[in-house]
């Protein structure tokens, strides 16, 4: 398979057709020293040329800052792109994540790709096709309404002879058409005037057209960060403390001294990386380098328990109350029932099998960087800050890392490699060992959860009051780690973690939900730091929150999908998801748990749903518990999924699958050790994730909603997985779980201490 | 520094090098060969996988002068996008991957699986591959890939 790219500025400068061709078995040394310049103009949105370009084979390029992460976005915006313009898919070409040929659209985050930037370059397809289309009306000398379109070429109806290619039109010359656009990044409105088709009409929306991107990712001829090499490359590696926040009081150099091929010691205030001729000379300089650390200046909770009391007592930062309905004191006193229950939730990983990396060329009024970035615009504007260079003096080339789900919205290494390559004046790559990433990647918070509830004599729910007290993202879109090194200060106390998934779905009379926000900014690095994980917080909301209505439906004898359907309201998509993912599992109307059994094997099933920013999702889990050991064995999660049109039905389902392995790995196996001043888990052996062994089978059910503009799948689908796996063990054994991860232990011990456990839950 | 031979996909290569360098750079960064990859250079993830002498190992974790003159073979040695090996062309026939990082680890752990068992159930899969690590969650896929390459 071979696959073109354009180097715009090439492009731009020539008149005719495509310069630079290809493929990705291509050394990337040639394809990197094309064009390691600053572009001469910078894309402007109300210009069509800085969105699509037509060669004269009429192949088509798309300029897009939207990344690729792993979940196929490139070939979903692909299709969406080939269909407006009636171009056959293979001749669509992805240019993305360069900062220099792409219009910022905003972050590649929260599974919003489809949903905002399919619109903004649909609509730019749709204004490239009626400029076409003039353009061929004034060749053929008809109007614009006699003339059809198919794979490329127009031609007048009634008249096949009459016709003209894209190429022959426009190919490798500007369109030179000014377009509106307004707002800014994922909310930019591009081309609003532009007649975009009926979606009745597409023929590549809606198929599984297979990724772009995969043949080379099974052959080696992909071409990742980690794979990109540039002429008089050295490589890097950082040397950071074990601890909190500390500062390098001394470095004796002498330690690396009987090692060949290292050129430099970089430090620059609290930041410290080697820079060596190897990759290996590099690890063993950084291994070797003896690096007096002072005192940590900060300290973490010593443990669980520390942690624990800090989330129960701590006066928050950031408040958010975004459902409050009659009143909750009031209903509560009243009730003839009441209930309540709290939840915990640990720091994970973000876990990117492949490690941070990137390569940096910094110069004295310019910097050029490829990296893994979620957000190539706030990358870029981050380093020149670092370096004190113009923005537009500096340009950041997406490449590929491992899927990352959140962890390269901060992508932190960039700043790593800038500030070697400025020190040593040649390009640095540097990749981060294993215990970086564990150690110092920013975490996904931990939520102390506490739900009321209370029911009126019929056992109707009457009142709902849910509180998540979790930590904001310090670093999402705050100051790096590098940067904090070097003295940069964060301003404000980090990102909001949301308040959603938090049982906002259900109709009840007096109903109050509230997120807060705790403090956990820090001037200097500390390795519990926190920013999004794939469907920030929802995961952990859910569980609670999904996992407190099965109490409520156990305890009042109602079977779990019946109870959750009486108080869904008018909520019609969450309804139909919840409906068929019961009936694709099999499910038997019963109240839980299930009639006890004898055996060392207990089963059970549960379920949850969530809707997700529009999208809705119902999950429904099959256990085994295995009373001698306590290990939880997951057999089968269900999944009923409403996204919306769905462009591409197999990117779905691949999607799906990951989500739930994921969900199942993060429930039952998954948690971050630390003590006062360090991580604790800097490896897969310390930080366990899933395999094969353990996966569940997975059934899918996707519900297309042809009529609704497309939402993302990168996320949605997690979040409910934790809440059905944990409602399916109470099922099975009687004992609620109410803490994540459920290990053996923390089963077995459970499954001793009995159903006082879950007696708990009731007030 | 020493230079060292080596036996790659079929061809001799002379590199000169730290000889306690793991094989996993030599390849990368001296053969330009991309696709074992790092993942964590401590044997846990199954990343960096090639086959030395028909046997599956970790790269991260062999130094160079152990593979001196001894047949390895690396993902780019099964096949290419024009000329996939069967395993590969089941990979992409089940369009098992998300990232792909993980895929040098799972599809040259299968060769190796399918050179001794060309049969295996879906159980002696989930063995032979428990322990290379995937955090996209394609490991249903990446089954059923290995079974299509099988019949
Ligand atoms: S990189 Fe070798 S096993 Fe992980
Ligand atoms: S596909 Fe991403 S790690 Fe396996």
């Amino acid at each position: 398979m071979k696959r073109r790219q354009v180097s715009r500025r090439g492009f731009l400068k020539s008149t005719g057709g495509l310069v630079v061709s290809f493929s990705f078995s291509a050394p990337i040394s040639q394809l990197l020293a094309q064009s390691p310049d600053l572009p001469a103009v910078e894309p402007e949105a109300t210009q069509l040329d800085s969105w699509l370009a037509v060669a004269q084979d009429g192949s088509v390029t798309v300029f897009t800052s939207k990344v690729e992460l792993g979940t196929g976005i490139e070939t979903a915006l692909a299709q969406i792109v080939a269909d407006e313009l009636d171009v056959p898919f293979q001749k669509i070409q992805m240019d993305w994540g360069d900062t220099a040929k792409s219009v910022d659209q905003g972050m590649t985050v929260a599974s919003r790709t489809l949903e905002r930037a399919g619109p903004q370059l649909r609509q730019a397809a749709a204004a490239a096709r009626q400029q076409l289309l003039k353009l061929a009306a004034a060749k053929l000398e008809a109007s614009a309404e006699q003339l059809t379109v198919r794979d490329g070429v127009v031609s007048v109806a009634g008249n096949q002879a009459k016709k003209v290619s894209y190429g022959d039109l426009i190919g490798g010359k500007r369109f030179n058409l000014k377009i509106i656009a307004t707002g800014e990044g994922w909310d930019m409105k591009v081309a609003p005037e532009a007649r975009a088709k009926d979606p009745k009409e597409y023929k590549i929306v809606g198929t599984s057209v297979p990724r772009i991107d995969l043949p080379p990712k099974f052959t080696g001829e992909y071409t990742y960060i980690q794979d990109v090499r540039i002429p008089g490359m050295l490589h890097g590696r950082v040397v950071r403390p074990a601890v909190v926040n500390s500062k390098p009081s001394s470095i004796d150099e002498s330690s690396i001294r009987h090692l060949a091929g290292v050129v430099k010691v970089v430090q620059q205030e609290n930041f410290v990386g080697v820079v060596a001729e190897t990759e290996w000379a590099a690890i063993q300089a950084a291994r070797a380098l003896k690096v007096t650390w002072s005192p940590p200046a900060e300290k973490l909770p010593a443990n669980k328990d520390e942690l624990d009391a800090y989330l129960k007592t701590t006066k928050s930062v950031i408040d958010m109350n975004p459902v409050k309905k009659g009143n909750v004191d009031e209903a509560l006193s009243s009730a003839s029932r009441t209930f309540q229950a709290t939840y915990r939730w640990p720091f994970q990983l973000h876990g990117m099998l492949g490690p941070s990396c990137a390569v940096a060329d910094v110069r004295a009024d310019r910097a050029t960087v490829w990296t893994g970035t979620q957000a190539p615009f706030m990358t870029r504007d981050k380093l020149a800050t670092l370096l004190g260079l113009p923005k537009k003096n500096v340009r950041v080339i997406h490449k590929e890392a491992a899927g990352c789900y959140g962890r390269l919205e901060p992508d932190d290494v960039p700043e790593d490699a800038a500030l070697m390559s400025r020190a040593v004046g040649r390009p640095v790559r540097v990749q981060w060992m294993r215990e970086d990433e564990h150690g110092w990647s920013p975490k996904g918070p931990p939520h102390l959860i506490s739900v009321r509830a209370g029911v009126d004599s019929q056992g109707k729910v009457i009142v709902w009051d849910y509180l998540d007290r979790s930590f904001p993202w310090t670093d999402a879109r705050g100051v790096l780690l590098a940067s904090r090194q070097v003295g940069l200060k964060p301003t404000d106390p980090g990102f909001p973690n949301g308040a959603t998934s938090a049982g906002e779905v259900y109709q009840f009379a007096n109903q109050k939900i509230a997120a807060q926000n705790l403090p956990w900014q820090t001037a200097g690095p500390i390795p519990l730091r926190t920013c999004n994980l794939r469907s920030p917080g929802q995961p952990a909301r859910c569980f609670a929150s999904e996992g407190f209505m099965d109490e409520l439906a156990s305890a009042l004898g109602v079977d779990a999908v019946e109870f959750r359907l009486r108080y869904l309201g008018e909520n019609k998509r969450l309804r139909e998801v919840l409906v068929a993912a019961a009936q694709k599992a099999g499910w038997k109307e019963r109240p839980s748990p299930a009639p006890s059994s004898a055996g060392p094997k207990l089963a059970g099933r549960g379920i949850a749903i969530t809707d997700r920013a529009g999208a809705m999702v119902a999950a429904v889990a099959e256990v085994e518990v295995d009373k001698p050991t306590g290990k939880i064995a997951v057999k089968r999660i269900t999944i009923a999924h409403d996204c919306g049109r769905i462009v591409n039905p197999d990117g779905v389902k691949n999607q799906i699958d990951g989500n739930v392995i994921q969900g199942v790995s993060r429930t039952l196996l998954e948690e971050v050790q630390f003590d006062a001043t360090s991580v604790k888990s800097l490896d897969w052996k310390s930080y366990p994730i899933i395999s094969f062994q353990n996966i569940p089978s997975i059934e899918i059910v996707l519900i297309n909603r042809p009529e609704m503009e497309a939402l993302g799948a990168g996320e949605p689908s997690i979040v409910p997985v934790p809440a059905a796996i944990a409602n399916a063990v109470f099922d099975a054994t009687g004992v609620r779980f109410r803490e994540v991860p459920l290990t053996p232990e923390r089963v077995l011990s459970a499954l001793k201490s009995g159903p006082a456990l879950n007696q708990r839950a009731r007030s | 520094m020493a230079r060292i031979s080596l036996k790659v996909n079929g061809r001799s290569r002379v590199v000169d090098t730290d000889p306690s360098t793991p094989l996993l750079y030599v390849l990368r960064d001296d053969l330009g060969l991309n696709g074992p990859k790092f993942g964590c250079g401590l044997s846990q993830c199954g990343c960096c996988t090639v086959m030395l002498e028909g046997n599956a190992v970790r790269s991260c974790s062999i130094a160079v002068s152990n593979a001196q003159n001894r047949n390895i073979t690396t993902l780019e040695g099964l096949g290419s996008v024009a000329r996939p090996h069967r395993l590969q062309k089941a990979f992409i026939e089940e369009q098992a991957a998300q990232c792909g990082y993980c895929m040098n680890g799972m599809i040259m752990n299968a060769k190796a699986l399918l050179d001794k068992n060309p049969h295996p159930t879906e159980a002696e899969i989930r063995r032979a591959l428990d322990g290379i690590l995937c955090r996209c969650g394609s490991h249903l896929r990446v089954i059923r890939a290995i079974q299509r390459a099988a019949v």
